[in-house]
């Protein structure tokens, strides 16, 4: 089923470039996935282990949001809501963490 | 009367209102899941022990889930590529194989879930497996609702091709974005359920 009219604004050449590039990312992906299992067999200290496990999650998925989700060539209204809710989540996550000083700043 | 903006740009914003509208839904979505990874953090931080996820749950499942997840998202962005260059039957190929990878991941944490519950592990057998069973249940719920719409795509929905293909092609855009939105929350699932 053809379409009436040319859907795309993008040329063939583009498009192209976009496919080996969500190819490169996937590979990318696959080889930190094994990677993320195979440091998790080393039983480092849990701090250790938090930490490297949610810099190759933050790795992945950042190749993810920049390159699938074409954030990388996105306008600026999108980076600003999504400032907007990074900046309510770290407060969101930060909330726990607060309250594990006794009560020192949440009473 | 038309919807307005589905294929052009809105002067201010810059965008077509659909992308707007997907992205504010995301920035709700990750308000959700952050919530709950807020609970999880509490949680783990105030027990006095906490199991590592490989003593109870099963990895290997869980890696072939990640590693299935990560494959439907590539063929996400090729369904939409292809749509991009004018090949619908490419298109009906990928978008199909999203699908069906989306069922392999139910199908999959079906046995898993089974599995659980067979030995006697349920969400209200300790604080562990609650958030395990909050945080993969919603998650799935997330999985069944972009199956349900790239199916509806994959289908009835791809009538719209013939008439209006651009709009189609931004429609599919934006179920590509909640699918990518359901992969990147299930590689920050993994590491923090099955292997911290």
């Amino acid at each position: 089923m053809q379409a009436t009219t040319t859907p795309s604004h993008h040329s063939a050449a583009e498009i192209d470039r976009h496919v080996r590039i969500y190819i490169t990312v996937f590979v990318s992906l696959m080889a930190l996935t094994i990677i993320t299992v195979v440091i998790s067999r080393f039983h480092l200290p849990v701090p250790i282990a938090v930490s490297v496990a949610l810099l190759v999650a933050t790795i992945k998925g950042s190749l993810v949001a920049c390159y699938f989700m074409h954030l990388i060539s996105e306008k600026k209204l999108i980076f600003a809501v999504l400032a907007l809710t990074v900046s309510f989540f770290v407060v969101l996550l930060a909330l726990p963490v607060l309250t594990v000083h006794d009560g020192f700043y949440i009473r | 009367m038309d919807i307005p903006y589905t294929v052009d740009v809105r002067p201010d914003t810059g965008l077509t209102n659909g992308k707007i509208g997907i992205w504010l839904f995301l920035a709700s979505e990750v308000m959700l899941f952050g919530a709950l990874f807020a609970s999880y953090i509490l949680i783990r931080t105030g027990a006095p022990t906490w199991p590592r996820g490989d003593t109870i749950l099963n990895v290997p499942l869980a890696t072939f889930n990640t590693i299935v997840l990560i494959t439907s998202s590539v063929t996400m962005v090729m369904a939409w590529a292809s749509l991009a260059r004018n090949r619908f039957s490419t298109f009906r190929l990928y978008m199909g194989a999203t699908v069906l990878l989306g069922g392999v991941f139910l199908v999959v944490k079906y046995f898993e879930y089974s599995h659980k519950f067979e030995l006697g592990l349920f969400p209200s057998t300790n604080n562990f497996l609650a958030i395990y069973f909050t945080l993969t249940g919603l998650h799935m719920l997330h999985v069944i609702g972009g199956m349900a719409v790239n199916a509806y795509f994959w289908g009835p929905g791809a009538k719209l091709w013939k008439t209006n293909p651009e709009w189609f092609m931004n429609r599919v855009e934006h179920s590509g974005l909640f699918w990518h939105f359901v992969d990147l929350v299930w590689i920050f699932l993994f590491p923090t359920l099955y292997l911290l």
